[in-house]
């Protein structure tokens, strides 16, 4: 059998049945393999789209994605998905065609050192030298990119190797004496946890992506339950725990509510599940929770106490360690009684800081009534995918996620031009949700080209701009920290007859239905009539141009000085 | 730190975070003997900013696996961090950090020195001193190979750099732990 034949029997032993690529030079034996193979293949415009496509499908579906490119350039143009997948934990395994081996090292055409340009990207590579190893190979990258804490793994073929005729046979077993994930806890380490969140008397769940990976939203939401536990989560957890919830704080973070991280900032006990304390979430490190003992689960050790030292370290999943954890404090038969305090200053701050923003003037837009509108029309079951700016932001605060795996963004790397691929992604793996992108003006442009591919698809993805004519994010910042010196912010997609590119008439180029929305009014219906009609919509919504994401908290600063 | 216009301090920029353990640490790391693999452990420690003082690889009794010894500064590095992040190497089989005491740590110096025909049998007196080897001898010069402890190859250093030292060369420190117990 062609080594490339023994691929297709690989990804289909893998319960693959749809990837995303682009061909080339050096990966053309792999496309004439693609041909007959019955494993549908997404043809994207550029290899950036097939990396956060693949991105987008494994964050929907929770199974590992898979990205082809060919080698110099096509390998290139993956390195940010590659790297976003890397800083997400995204299951991602990527396929990079190389150059004939007597090539290597030479300089040929399309030669590019992807192992080495990569090797800080990824969870693991595999350069294949012996053309008998690639079926082993590809079985051991799908083994390591969705277990333990998942990540990108990229396999470079030369291609005289993918020619070679190989005696196949079907791998079943996969033997990596260096990668063993812990995954049960230590009961000793449950126990101690167990006992400090019977002690602590103002506890916060502070819970990550790393809960949505291990699946364990379940076992989350009963454990927090049970102990009627206030719970916020980072940008990546959000929907592990349903939103909206009596027990729901919101967002931590930057950009998170006032009664998030206040809750964290007076806490006594932190419980942190599958997050790794980002500048984002912290503010302030040393004035991060200053008061409160930390348990920190998660299933990558080096996170544990990376940035703060953990009292009570946890190496394990989160959908194994949960359970027991529940257990153990259910044994300690705690009085919810203890929490009543605290759930009452936690009202306090609810009450006095909700979410909010100036309602806007006659017809004006606000943006963040664009994402409420979102919310209401899809009635929160739609999958969100998300640029990166303050749209996103947006995104996070005001659409409230019921379950995860249905808020889908760039929040490690911060990926402009993320969105758009993604939702393809996501759109190929739950072919029956709907799938809405919230993008910015300035995003949108970074990864355009990929509405070709919905077309070709056939894809009936709902593209929302909120379009301010602004890098909006970038432009907040030299609002408040720079003296309003707006250095190379402006977009010109606002305005009238002079603002360009015109997104309806672009949409139009596509054959994708494109609408203009300029009208708060009937902001609501007309939102309805463009996700209700059959097919994709692009949907260039005006909005308020300087608005502002509040609250904020600024820089090096803590969170109790949040401003706005 | 601060991502605003206001200018840094070189005070501010240093790291803070994680424990120190402010000594000396000799790292056995147990490697698939596999090409890129050096890259990996060397790319690791350039991305998160680790210093290595010294670092060997060699081969171990069997030919699958190869053996990196390290040497870093626990004042300076979180160790706790890079064996950690080491771990996470799937080609990285077994890190072990070596209680010093529990340890046989040896390393092998080549010394040439400027010599004359009188300061010749000076140097070769001292490396006798230091059970060293006199390896090469020519008119201007003198080659000593010292083996030993890190301390014991940097006071012969110290007391050779009177008489000229032209060049030095230091294989980085091999460890062994005490005992029947593998490292």
């Amino acid at each position: 059998m062609r080594a490339v034949d023994a691929i297709m029997e690989c990804l289909k032993a893998e319960g693959v049945d749809v990837v995303f690529g682009y061909p080339g030079g050096a990966n053309l034996p792999t496309y004439d393999a693609f041909y007959d193979a019955g494993i549908h293949h997404v043809l994207v415009r550029h290899e950036a789209g097939a990396g956060h496509a693949a991105e987008g499908y494994a964050k929907a579906t929770g199974k590992v994605g898979v990205a082809f490119g060919t080698s110099g350039p096509g390998a290139t143009n993956l390195v940010t998905p590659i790297m976003d997948a890397m800083m997400d934990s995204v299951p991602v395994v990527f396929f990079t065609g190389q150059v004939r081996t007597e090539l290597l090292g030479t300089d040929g055409f399309q030669e590019a050192d992807t192992i080495g340009i990569t090797m800080p990207a990824v969870k693991h590579s595999f350069l294949i030298t012996d053309p008998r190893e690639l079926p082993r190979t590809i079985h051991e990258a799908f083994h390591i990119a969705g277990t333990g804490r998942p990540g990108p793994v990229v396999i470079d073929l030369p291609m005289d190797l993918s020619k070679a005729d190989i005696p196949y046979e079907p791998v079943t077993d996969v033997h990596l004496p260096g990668y063993q994930p812990r995954t049960t806890g230590n009961a000793k380490q449950i126990r101690q946890a167990a006992r400090a969140l019977a002690a602590s008397r103002r506890p916060v769940f502070y819970t990550g992506g790393g809960v949505i990976s291990a699946g364990a939203h379940e076992e989350l939401r009963e454990l927090v339950r049970y102990g009627g536990f206030p719970i916020t989560s980072t940008l990546m957890g959000l929907g592990a725990y349903p939103a909206p919830d009596p027990q729901w704080l919101g967002m931590l973070g930057m950009h998170g509510t006032r009664t998030a991280n206040y809750s964290i900032d007076e806490a006594d006990l932190v419980v942190v599940i599958g997050a790794r304390f980002d500048d984002r979430v912290t503010g302030k490190l040393s004035e991060f929770a200053p008061r409160a003992k930390f348990v920190h689960i998660d299933v990558d050790p080096a996170e544990v106490s990376k940035n703060i030292p953990a009292h009570i370290p946890l190496v394990g999943d989160a959908k194994l360690v949960l359970p027991k954890l529940l257990e153990e404090y259910r044994a300690l038969d705690a009085d919810k009684a203890r929490l009543d305090a605290w759930w009452q200053r936690i009202r306090t701050w609810q009450e006095r800081h909700p979410l909010r923003y100036e309602p806007a003037e006659g017809t004006e837009i606000k943006p963040q009534s664009v994402v409420e509108a979102i919310y209401t029309v899809t009635g929160g079951e739609a999958i969100i995918s998300s640029d990166v700016g303050q749209h996103q932001m947006w995104g996070a605060q005001y659409y409230h996620y019921p379950e995860p795996r249905r808020w889908i963004n760039s929040g490690g790397l911060g990926t402009m031009g993320f969105g758009l691929p993604a939702a393809i992604g996501a759109q190929m793996g739950v072919p029956d949700r709907l799938n809405v992108v919230i993008t910015g003006d300035g995003s949108i442009q970074m990864n355009i080209q990929e509405l070709a591919t919905i077309r070709q698809e056939g894809l009936p993805i709902k593209v929302v701009i909120l379009n301010n004519g602004y890098l909006g994010m970038v432009r907040q910042w030299q609002e408040l920290f720079w003296q309003e010196r707006y250095s190379s912010v402006d977009m010109n997609t606002f305005g009238g007859e002079e603002a360009f590119p015109d997104f309806v008439k672009l949409a139009d180029a596509y054959g994708i239905r494109g609408v203009r929305l300029t009208d708060s009014t009937s902001l609501e219906d007309d939102l309805r009539a463009a996700f209700e009609a059959e097919g994709p919509a692009f949907i260039d919504v005006r909005v308020t141009r300087d608005e502002k994401v509040y609250p904020m908290i600024a820089p090096g600063e803590p969170a109790r000085n949040m401003v706005g | 730190m601060v991502d605003t216009n206001e200018l840094l301090s070189l005070d501010d920029l240093h790291a803070a975070g994680s424990i120190r353990t402010g000594r000396k640490h000799v790292l056995s790391v147990l490697v698939e003997n596999k090409p890129g693999v050096l890259t990996r452990v060397s790319g690791l420690f350039t991305r998160r900013g680790f210093n290595i003082d010294t670092l060997s690889v060699g081969p171990t009794d069997d030919e699958r696996i190869s053996r990196i010894t390290l040497t870093l500064d626990g004042a300076s590095q979180p160790i706790d961090q890079v064996t950690k992040q080491l771990h996470k190497l799937i080609n990285v089989l077994k890190i072990k950090d070596l209680e010093p005491a529990e340890t046989v740590a040896r390393e092998l110096a080549l010394f040439k020195v400027s010599v004359d025909a009188q300061t010749r049998s000076e140097v070769r007196e001292l490396a006798e001193v230091f059970r060293g080897k006199v390896v090469d001898i020519g008119k201007r010069s003198i080659i000593v190979e010292i083996t030993g402890e890190r301390s014991k190859i940097e006071a012969f250093e110290k007391l050779v750099r009177s008489y000229g030292l032209v060049e030095m060369i230091r294989t980085g420190e091999v460890a062994i732990s005490r005992g029947r117990e593998e490292t």
